[in-house]
């Protein structure tokens, strides 16, 4: 047996938690390797060597590096290392999950990263103050708008991309799991469909789903707490 | 078309209107063969853009070089014809372009677009290779791009250029500053690491990472921002870009000079 891909990743990042639940769930074998961006390991000239962009996730495939989650994605499904249900070889279903993966980058990626940043990251860290109310509040209206999206245009059936699951699930879910960390839970009355879905993903992707956001529920916990 | 140049404002002097015109030719006469060879059971797809989206340039430039057979569908942005109901419904249910039919089969997202055109064996492998391996360092790019090169790029462009269009309020020397300050540390990134060591973003040839990338600087100039000051490696690189793909490189970004006011003739 060939030696398998090392993953570098840290469940504090959701694209990271996407991938490594996507390998799980397709029984992808791979070498832990988890990278604390907590403490600033992803910028030690020692993973620069491992990826030179100093982010996670990134594998390592003998002496081939790669980053950028989906690329990584179409990269091991090319090799046949990937789940076929996850990321489809068909030219049309492929198509509808690249659109999906395409599309989230500026939208509800965008969204909630910025919100996770302003209003977890950065404070907790001492690196900027807790944001004022109002700019809270248009984060928020970011993320809202998004999962309005999501719920008109992207969740007509049970799954983003049809009625099963797809790394574009698992992607999307994942974005919107990391703002439990500013307290933030989707409303099942504002958006039901988001709601049920993301309760769908969770349920289709155990045990690795909540394996993989253990650390970012018991964060949420500790900051909730906090307030009080 | 001169509807399109009275509304950016391009129509005010004849010598604008006469190379505005030549540009439209030149672009028509490269598109009819491309319509005469469509005698095929299936039509061409229906390529809907506006050549001052970024992404919808960067498509067709690619199309073009492919010399893949497109139907023209221009959508103007500033009528708002993304925006209306018709089109939400028929067309793109994001409203924005570029986007394509194929035959009943509508999709959006220029990268998804691309990797759909190359899987039915549109786009030919020098522009988007078919072996994963290198491939895959073109998806690595394209998969960058988004929330860093594009991201801030576009915000520039947008703070700059087109809010106080939109608004007629000047943003603040300070925003300004900051936008500048996000998009030139994602233009670093290009220089020292996508550029380090090769002539082109992912190797030594022109593949589509470079006329994304390059669509998405050239918009930048519209808010007079000129990349070729700080930044030799890319600089050079754009030189070759614009020439590996002209002349279909002129013809999409032909609004961009004209709003610029810096046509490339008097840079080379």
């Amino acid at each position: 047996m060939p030696r398998p891909i090392q993953l570098y990743y840290d469940f504090m990042s959701p694209p990271s938690r996407a991938l490594w639940i996507a390998l799980k769930w397709g029984k992808t074998p791979f070498e832990d390797c988890p990278i604390a961006l907590r403490k600033f390991e992803q910028l030690t000239d020692e993973y620069k060597k491992i990826n030179r962009f100093q982010k996670v996730p990134a594998i390592v495939d003998g002496n081939f590096h790669m980053a950028e989650t989906v690329a990584i994605v179409r990269y091991l499904s090319d090799k046949g290392q990937f789940n076929e249900q996850l990321y489809p070889r068909t030219v049309q279903e492929r198509a509808r999950v690249d659109e999906y993966l395409e599309w989230q980058h500026l939208n509800i990626r965008m969204a909630c990263s910025v919100f996770f940043r302003e209003a977890w990251l950065f404070p907790i860290n001492g690196l900027a103050p807790m944001p004022k109310p109002e700019r809270t509040q248009k984060f928020i209206k970011d993320v809202e708008t998004n999962l309005g999206l999501l719920e008109v245009l992207w969740l007509e059936k049970d799954f983003l991309i049809g009625d099963h699951l797809t790394v574009a699930d698992l992607f999307g879910a994942t974005e919107i799991n990391q703002i439990k960390l500013c307290q933030y839970n989707v409303n099942a009355k504002q958006f039901p469909k988001v709601a049920r879905w993301l309760e769908r993903v969770r349920e289709a992707s155990n045990p690795y789903h909540d394996e993989a956001l253990t650390f970012v529920y018991q964060k949420a916990k500790q900051a909730a707490s906090a307030k009080l | 078309m001169s509807r399109l140049a009275t509304l950016l404002g391009l129509s005010q002097g004849s010598e604008d209107q006469q190379q505005l015109q030549t540009a439209f030719q030149e672009s028509n006469r490269a598109k009819t063969p491309s319509r005469q060879t469509t005698n095929l059971k299936m039509s061409p797809i229906k390529y809907y853009y506006d050549l001052m989206s970024q992404p919808s340039r960067a498509l067709f430039i690619i199309f073009r070089l492919s010399g893949m057979p497109f139907e023209d569908r221009v959508v103007a942005l500033r009528n708002g014809e993304h925006l209306t109901d018709d089109f939400k419904r028929d067309i793109n249910r994001f409203q924005r372009v570029p986007c394509i039919n194929d035959n009943g089969n509508k999709l959006a997202e220029s990268v998804a677009i691309l990797r759909y055109l190359s899987a039915k064996g549109k786009i030919p492998e020098h522009l988007y290779p078919k072996y994963f391996v290198d491939q895959s360092r073109v998806d690595e790019f394209l998969e960058w791009h988004h929330m860093s090169l594009r991201l801030t790029c576009a915000m520039y462009f947008r703070t700059v250029w087109l809010e106080p269009l939109l608004t007629g309020r000047t943003p603040t020397e300070a925003k300004i500053e900051m936008m500048r300050m996000h998009m030139e540390r994602n233009l670093d990134v290009v220089e020292e690491v996508w550029l380090e060591s090769s002539d082109f973003l992912t190797g030594s040839t022109l593949r589509v990472a470079d006329i994304f990338a390059a669509c998405e600087i050239e918009q930048t100039r519209m808010a007079d921002y000129d990349v070729r000051i700080k930044y030799p490696k890319i600089r050079a690189w754009l030189k070759r870009v614009r020439q590996s793909c002209n002349p279909h490189y002129d013809v999409a970004h032909e609004f961009v000079y004209k709003i610029s006011g810096t046509g490339p003739q008097a840079k080379l």
